[in-house]
Order: structure tokens, then sequence, then C-alpha cells
């Protein structure tokens, strides 16, 4: 969930301008009902101007979330890690911070675990030129490689890579698969996989030929109907384990008692 | 009241909140007058064992947490570190001194195959080797939600207390029980049904859910939600 002081955005290669959502809880919702595995929320908002709406925004949804939530944007510090987590993030998603403040990463870990700790990266592919890891969402290049980076984040004591490939957001064409076989050969922490997912087989291809251990999207888990049950179903079929529901074996009732699917 | 420990460990909310869904009050934290109130007790966490540890030394919880628990017979649920801590020691980067009160130490998770990664770290199916109150109504073989880095092993003498274990390349314990003492290495406030209808099974126990049944009869646990009432379907 792409969040722009508040409300959930469409993200299409880091620019962010449709509002998907009003209320990001009413999603939250959804895909709890959806079985979802894990839930990220990041806050792409322009500024810090607004962070006190996403504070509110993120304890509700949190209420309502009871699969792990991961929370990235604007995280600093480790009084902001501390406050992300009493508002009910069970990890944090660094990415600009620790490539500014190389001292933060290990700090971090060393307080709240290394389980807590997801390094997100943003990856730019320079067409034949190689790969460049930006920050800032997306704006700001570092002339770092990605590959030497995921291996330099590991030993810092991040548990889990994000990665993301900023050409392929929201673009639809499925994931870099050869930047992400590379990060997955690089490091022996999980890697998740984000960025132009438009169809279930990209996550298959993701998971079977990028090698990663868990595979993410954001537009159209939103835009489906039933997205993330559909995804699963689409993975079990292709003969991967997920954690199946099938809502045969279920009976979910509201509190009045009516049927809620 | 259940009364969840406040050591300064990482996801004390998303416990709070899971309770808060099933509609039992739980209070957060660490003064022992509390614990004494309360009718059962609960260890959540992730984190390093060593500065955990150190913590509740630091509160000076040991001792009542052992009178409450042990001498007082008071429903213990220790989640992942909350487990953990229950053994004798831990090898968490360097040796540390757990609770004791389970024969058995912490280690590193050591796959047999690289293609399974540590940390172990998302869902996995749990396999319920004996039965136990906690894994009531829950099947056979319920999915979790794990995070960790380093696994309990138990003495041989207190293999018996196992009541459920994964496997992440290597057998993992998942679940212990002796007593009304209760340990599961998984995540039952971040496992959707399965965890919520563990923890309702713990409420259950404790004789809080009971108390709570009374005040909203027609709707039993605020679990109503997922469970359609006061019996879980699945």
């Amino acid at each position: 969930m792409v969040l722009r002081d508040g409300l959930v955005v469409q993200s299409v290669r880091f620019k962010h301008t449709n509002v998907i959502h009003w209320k990001s809880a009413t999603a939250v919702d959804f895909f709890d009902r959806w079985a979802a595995d894990e839930i990220v929320v990041l806050d792409v908002s322009p500024g810090m101007k607004k962070r006190e709406k996403f504070y509110q925004v993120l304890e509700e949804l949190a209420g309502k979330c009871f699969v792990p939530l991961t929370v990235g944007g604007w995280v600093d510090s480790v009084a902001e890690i501390r406050r992300l987590l009493h508002l009910g993030a069970d990890k944090v998603s660094l990415n600009t911070a620790v490539v500014r403040n190389p001292e933060l990463l290990p700090e971090a870990a060393g307080i709240f675990g290394s389980q807590c700790m997801v390094v997100s990266i943003d990856v730019k592919d320079h067409q034949g030129k190689g790969y460049e890891v930006y920050i800032d969402r997306g704006r700001e290049p570092t002339g770092l490689c990605p590959f030497a980076w995921a291996r330099r984040v590991q030993e810092m004591g991040a548990g889990e890579i994000f990665l993301n490939c900023i050409d392929r957001d929201g673009y639809r064409q499925g994931y870099d698969l050869r930047l992400l076989r590379g990060v997955v050969e690089t490091v022996s922490i999980p890697v998740i996989a984000m960025g132009g997912v438009f169809s279930w087989q990209h996550l298959v291809d993701g998971i079977l030929l990028g090698g990663a251990e868990a595979v993410a999207a954001a537009n159209i888990f939103h835009y489906t109907e039933h997205s993330t049950k559909k995804a699963k179903n689409y993975l079990a079929e292709a003969g991967i384990e997920v954690r199946q529901v099938s809502s045969g074996n279920h009976k979910f009732k509201d509190r009045a008692g009516s049927k809620v699917f | 009241m259940i009364a969840i420990i406040d050591y300064g460990a990482g996801n004390l909310l998303s416990v709070v909140n899971a309770f808060k869904a099933l509609g039992c009050p739980t209070r957060v934290t660490h003064d022992r007058a509390e614990l004494a109130r309360s009718r059962a007790i609960v260890l959540p966490g992730v984190g390093a064992f060593g500065a955990g540890m150190a913590k509740l030394r630091s509160l000076d919880l040991i001792g009542p947490l052992g009178e409450e628990v042990l001498e007082k017979g008071k429903p213990y649920l220790g989640i992942c570190l909350g487990l953990q801590f229950l053994v004798q020691e831990s090898l968490e980067h360097g040796c540390h001194q757990g609770l004791g009160w389970l024969p058995g130490t912490v280690q590193p998770i050591l796959p047999s195959d690289p293609r399974f990664r540590v940390p172990h770290m998302g869902w996995n199916d749990v396999q319920v080797v004996r039965p136990c109150p906690l894994f009531s109504g829950l099947g056979e073989a319920p999915v979790f939600y794990f995070v960790h880095s380093f696994q309990v092993k138990l003495a041989p003498e207190a293999a018996d207390r196992v009541t459920a274990n994964c496997w992440h390349g290597t057998e993992i314990v998942a679940a212990v029980q002796w007593g009304k003492i209760f340990g599961v290495q998984f995540h039952p406030e971040k496992s959707q049904w399965f965890g919520l209808k563990l923890l309702s099974n713990f409420i259950r126990l404790t004789g809080e859910g009971d108390a709570y049944a009374q005040e909203t009869p027609d709707s039993g646990f605020g679990a109503a939600r997922w469970f359609g009432g006061a019996e879980c379907q699945i």
C-alpha cells in the first residue's frame, strides 16, 4: 500500500498521482479477508508536513491487521523506528537513511533485531549501462551497485530485502528478473520482489525464475476483486507452496451473523 | 484481565490489538502488583535473547514470574522470545541464562539445505504432534507466521512437552506445553484466523473469556467476526 498524505495512491515509475482509496483501513479489511500474507505500507508523501496524518492512518490500520505489517518511508532514526513500532508496525523498512547514515542500520538491528529491519532497495536500469541504486523516492542517484549494496546491507544487519525496480514500477511488464536473480544469489537473507506485476504469471516468474522468497505488488491488488486470493490460487496451481485458504473450509460471519463472504 | 509483559521488546501493540479484536481485556505492564492481579500472563517478544533477559532482570520480574506461574499456577503464554526464555540458556550472541523452567537450550537454526534461508521468516505449516488445548479446533496442520533465527532444542527428558513442530530445513519446535504453561515459536497475533483462534483458546483457558461472554451473551467473543459466533468452523 503506497500512501501519500494518508491516502492510498497508485504508483507509476515512482510518480504518485491517482488516489485509489480514501480510507486505507478499508483496504486492509479486504486484504485481511482475501488472505494476504503480509502488508507493506510505504509513506511516499513529498515531505514530513502531513506525517501526523500518516501516524493516525497507521494506527487505525494496524488495529485491523493480523498479518505482519511492514512500514516504510521517512524512517531516519531509532526514535522514528520506535514510534512506528509503538503504532503497531511489526517491521520497518529503511532506504534513504541507510545510504546517508551508515550507522543507523547496525544500531537499529542491535536494538530491535534484524528480523525487524527490512531494507528497501530501489534500482534504476540504465539500459545496457548497468544498474544503479537510487534513494529519496527514486530521485537521487547514489552510484551504488545493487548487488554490492545488497551484500553490504546484509552485513549491516538487514533481515530482509525489499527490491524494487524503478523502471518497472507500475509498468505492467513483470519484475526485472535479471536484477532479482542477481540479488537473490548475492545474499542469504530473504528477498521480496516488487514492481511491475500485471498478471498472476508475473508472480510465478518472480518465484520460479527470479528466486524471490516472496512476491509483492501494489496497484493490481487494489484494482482486482478477491485479488490476493486469486493470486494465491494461481500460484498454487503453478505448484508453488502458498498459505491456502479455501473458502469451502472456512465460514466467516460478522458480528450480526450475516455472511461476510 | 490478562497481563502482557512490557519489557521494551518489539511488537507489543500487535499482541494487544489481537486480544482487543477478541474482546479480551489486557493490561500492558511490568508492575508485579499488576501481575499478581492478572488471571494470566502473556510474554510476547521479538528481539535479542540476551537483551530481553537483561531487561526482565533489571525490571525485577524473574522472581515474580516464577511465583505467579510456577507456584500459583497462573496460565502463561510465551510468544517467540517468550518461549525461548523458558529454557536454561541461549547461545544467541554469546551464552545467556534463561528462566530455566524447561531443560534445553536455544541454538541457531542450521538448515540442512541452503534453500532454506535464515532468518526463518514467513508462513509455515505446523504439525500438531500431541493434543493440546491451545490447538483445539485448528486441525492437524494449521499455518502460522514465523520470524526467528534461533530455535529451542529440548533435552531428551523434556521431549514429551513438545506439542507441535515445523520444518525449515531442520525440525523446529513450534510449541510446548506442560500444565498451564504454553510457549509458541510462531506469532499467533500475526497469523490471521489460525492465530486469533489459538489466542481465543488461550483466553478460554484462563477463564477470562467466560467473564467476557457473560457481559455480552449474544456474541461470545469479539472473535465472532472470524469464527461465526462461539465456535470456530475451521
